[in-house]
């Protein structure tokens, strides 16, 4: 290591202020700071010890936490294309490797374009380079339906992170979520490509690996089966590709069409488990967001109509289709854009498991409703903690007025 | 009463003072150092060459001439050290001789009283709500804090070291201090306390971690300071110097100071006196390493860096020596598995082991926007919101400030937020310039 940190302590000069590439000293520093732990000490008048834990390791986490998912999506990726081809034998390391070619150009667009510009604005802000989008060019490619084209990935990119987050002032100052804004911006500004019927399989090759699928297959997402049904008295039957019936297990192990990593909600179950072991996310949102998509889901159920298809879904299949549980556990946990107060953190997760439903079951036009509900309860959550903020502000008021009239 | 504390965190930090080890370390100078006195505002009384007996005035407070900051010791002034623009940065007496100025005790009148400790130097010890700083020398308290509980990290438990003859001392003072406040005079203890309760004192006993012996956090949780009231806060070592004054009509100079930390592998107790010289204390002290050390006058989360050839600065209760930190090259420090890292958080092996930890000063980090919610709550013992009161500082929105609760709150209480920060964000430094801040706007 002595040899890496002699190499960096060379280089140093050249990329400070004055040297040939200072234009690349955002990105220099932050290639030291995460090879190295800065060297930085506390002031002469402040807490002279810090904790070990900082905004590296607490992204990191998150990332991991999302491992799970991502392999998953990969096998999964592979598995509907073989599904859509017909095959009848699904042979594991061929179907991730397809997975992998399939999503790999996504996470490197996503990245590129991302950490391009956070880069370019560290350097133009002089700041250090923030973690953030560790967690955001993850997140994107996961959320959005695999065969989405890169060209779009990387505008919806681009456009997320310069409008949701640098004009703000770049990482915790976001006031919605910029995976979401991503997808959002593909949802209403390519409406044709990012909906529909072939979108969320993939069906051509995978970097020139595997084959291609013959036009005339359909591999619509439950959601949006059930979404578009006509049946008048009871919930339509949901097939998968090759038009066998998804059961309750299937959605719950995630061998269904949809986003890249948001099919399995074992997978998702195992990154909550990260994620709220290690300390990293609220429970309060998480378990919020499920009570109120349960409930709400109850409601819907219990007054089905055939208006709705939707309704006809038992409550507890409303949490494990479509985006529901990954919102649940990577979106609304987000801390900058999720409530902060406790009390508000209850509040912020039920809305959400709440709207979420509600748009899902209400809104023919739009057969997922968890990013939407997201992003809407992004932009409440500061109201929110203003109502519970106020709570503590009466209190204190009230001390004060019980004083002021004692004293008279 | 009782008060059960929850949140906050008592640091598991190596090189804790063992009771065996006491020493008297005589001091041949002395230094008062007015930076540690906020609010006070210096003005000199003294000029190099001048002859001082301990208690004599070597500055006033411009805002209240009577507050004065005393010579600890008897002898002749041989430095008036200034900085940029003349700012007083101290003033250093060498000893000679034994002898104190004799104080005159005849005090009926609450003001009477109030000038005693300002001329004495003892208010200077003291602290107010709001603002943290040397009290107003015109304002009766509507309470008076005392705390016998002694919880930073390493710090000396100095209520065990006050023995059942220092029992009459601190009922003197605390019947002289129950004249002055309006309200009631308040002493916290922990369970251990032996001495049972004093006469004239509302005792409070204290359960739970840091910062379970600040004196702001048993207002806190007893009365709130509300906007227009003050408070007085101080410690039973200060309680007991004002019995001491009262009884001999003289300062008591003496302070017990432990001189520990992670990198000192011979901690001890020093039997010395306010402002003593730094190297005095450091004499004798082996290090366990070679490194580059940080000496801090106090606990490591709110003392001040002093330098080798420095003086023992203000509350004169602790060195702490530990590691700067700033020749260590940690490979991807962020990624550790190390159970050596010390960490509120459980990612981190060692937050499951019961162990002592070596921490060094460097932040473990980059400064960044406050991300996570909540980690400064669980540290904060109080009805505050503290990422609230914190933004409405930064923002120098005085009005939220005040609604949000500024005036029950001091640096202090948010250095363990400090420590556990993601973010790494100074949070002591903002609450100060936010406290200066108002009260120049509002006087």
């Amino acid at each position: 290591m002595k040899s890496l940190k002699n190499f960096f302590d060379k280089a140093r000069p050249t990329f400070e202020p004055g040297g040939k590439l200072s234009a690349l000293g955002s990105v220099f520093d932050g290639f030291e700071t995460f090879l190295f732990t800065p060297r930085t000490t506390s002031g002469p008048s402040s807490v002279h010890v810090h904790d070990a834990i900082d905004s590296k390791r607490t992204m990191i986490i998150v990332v991991l936490a999302l491992m799970p998912c991502f392999f998953f999506g990969m096998y999964n990726t592979g598995y509907q294309h073989w599904l859509a081809l017909g095959a009848d034998s699904f042979p594991f390391w061929q179907l991730m490797l397809y997975g992998f070619l399939a999503v790999i150009p996504r996470v490197v667009v996503s990245y590129f374009v991302g950490l391009g510009i956070e880069f370019a604005f560290a350097q133009w802000r002089k700041e250090e380079i923030q973690e953030g989008f560790l967690v955001t060019g993850i997140l994107i490619p996961m959320i959005c339906p695999i065969e989405t084209p890169l060209w779009m990935l990387a505008v919806a990119t681009a456009f997320a992170v310069v409008f949701a987050k640098e004009v703000f002032g770049g990482t915790g100052y976001n006031i919605v979520n910029v995976a979401l804004v991503a997808r959002a911006f593909l949802f209403f500004a390519y409406p044709a490509q990012m909906s529909g019927d072939k979108v969320f399989v993939a069906s051509g090759t995978a970097l020139g690996y595997g084959t291609a699928v013959p036009d005339g297959f359909t591999c619509a997402t439950p959601l949006g089966q059930i979404a578009t049904s006509t049946a008048t008295d009871s919930l339509v039957t949901v097939t998968g590709i090759d038009g066998h019936a998804i059961t309750t297990w299937d959605a719950f192990l995630g061998l269904i069409p949809g986003s890249f990593g948001e099919t399995s909600v074992l997978c998702i179950l195992i990154g909550a488990l990260i994620l709220l072991l290690s300390g990293m996310a609220s429970w309060r949102i998480m378990l919020g967001v499920f009570l109120g998509g349960l409930g709400m889901g109850l409601i819907a159920n219990l007054t089905a109509t055939p208006t709705y298809p939707a309704s006809f879904m038992p409550a507890w299949d409303q949490l494990l289709y479509g985006g529901f549980a990954f919102a649940a556990v990577f979106m609304a946990t987000d801390p900058v854009t999720a409530a902060r107060t406790n009390t508000g953190k209850w509040i912020y997760g039920i809305l959400i498991g709440v709207i979420a439903v509600l748009i899902r079951v209400y809104n023919n036009g739009y057969p997922e409703g968890a990013m939407l509900a997201v992003l809407l309860m992004n932009v409440m959550s500061s109201l929110i903690d203003w109502c519970v903020v106020q709570a503590n502000i009466r209190r204190r008021m009230r001390r004060l007025i019980v004083k002021t009239n004692a004293n008279e | 009463m009782k008060i059960q504390i929850k949140k906050g965190l008592d640091l598991p930090i190596a090189g804790a003072v063992t009771a065996a080890d006491v020493r008297s370390v005589p001091a041949a100078t002395a230094a008062v150092v007015p930076d540690d006195f906020a609010g006070f505002q210096p003005k000199v009384d003294v000029a190099v060459g001048d002859s001082v007996l301990a208690g004599d005035a070597l500055m006033h407070d411009k805002r209240f001439p009577a507050v004065k900051l005393v010579s600890p010791l008897c002898g002749k002034v041989v430095e008036v050290e200034r900085g940029e623009r003349r700012r007083l940065l101290k003033v250093v007496v060498e000893a000679a001789g034994d002898d104190f100025k004799k104080f005159d005790l005849t005090r009926t009148t609450p003001q009477d009283r109030i000038d005693l400790l300002a001329e004495s130097g003892l208010l200077a010890l003291m602290r107010q709500r709001p603002y943290d700083i040397v009290p107003a020398a015109d304002v009766r308290p509507r309470d008076i804090f005392v705390t016998a509980v002694y919880s930073a990290p390493l710090e000396l438990d100095t209520a065990r070291r006050i023995v059942a003859e220092d029992k009459a001392l601190l009922e003197l003072a605390t019947g002289f201090l129950a004249e002055i406040t309006t309200g009631s005079v308040y002493i916290s203890h922990r369970a251990s306390w032996t001495l049972g309760p004093v006469q004239g004192a509302k005792m409070v006993m204290v359960e739970g971690p840091h910062p379970a012996g600040n004196a702001g956090v048993q207002a806190a949780n007893i009365a709130p300071v509300n906007k227009g009231e003050t408070v007085w806060t101080l410690d039973i070592e200060t309680l007991r110097r004002l019995g001491h004054l009262l009884r001999h009509g003289k300062i008591d100079n003496r302070a017990t100071v432990a001189v520990c930390g992670p990198a000192v592998e011979n901690p001890y107790i020093a039997k010395t006196i306010i402002g003593a010289p730094v190297e005095a204390l450091m004499a004798g002290v082996k290090t366990v390493d070679t490194k580059h050390h940080r000496i801090v006058s106090g606990n490591v989360l709110v003392g001040t860096v002093v330098a080798a050839d420095g003086y023992l600065r203000y509350p004169y209760r602790m060195l702490t020596v530990l590691d700067e930190g700033d020749d260590v090259d940690e490979f991807m420090g962020w990624a550790s598995m190390s159970p050596a890292k010390m960490s509120v958080s459980r990612t981190f092996p060692g937050h499951f082991l019961k162990r002592l930890f070596r921490p060094d000063a460097r932040l473990l980090g980059g400064r960044r926007a406050m991300i996570m919610s909540g980690e400064y709550d669980a540290m904060m013992p109080m009805d505050v919101m503290p990422e609230y009161l914190l933004k409405a500082i930064i923002a120098r929105d005085i009005e939220n400030m005040e609604r949000l609760g500024i005036y029950e709150v001091a640096p202090e209480d948010f250095a363990l937020a400090e420590y556990a920060d993601t973010s790494k964000i100074p949070l002591q430094h903002i609450v100060r310039e936010g406290l200066d801040y108002l009260r120049k706007e509002l006087e």
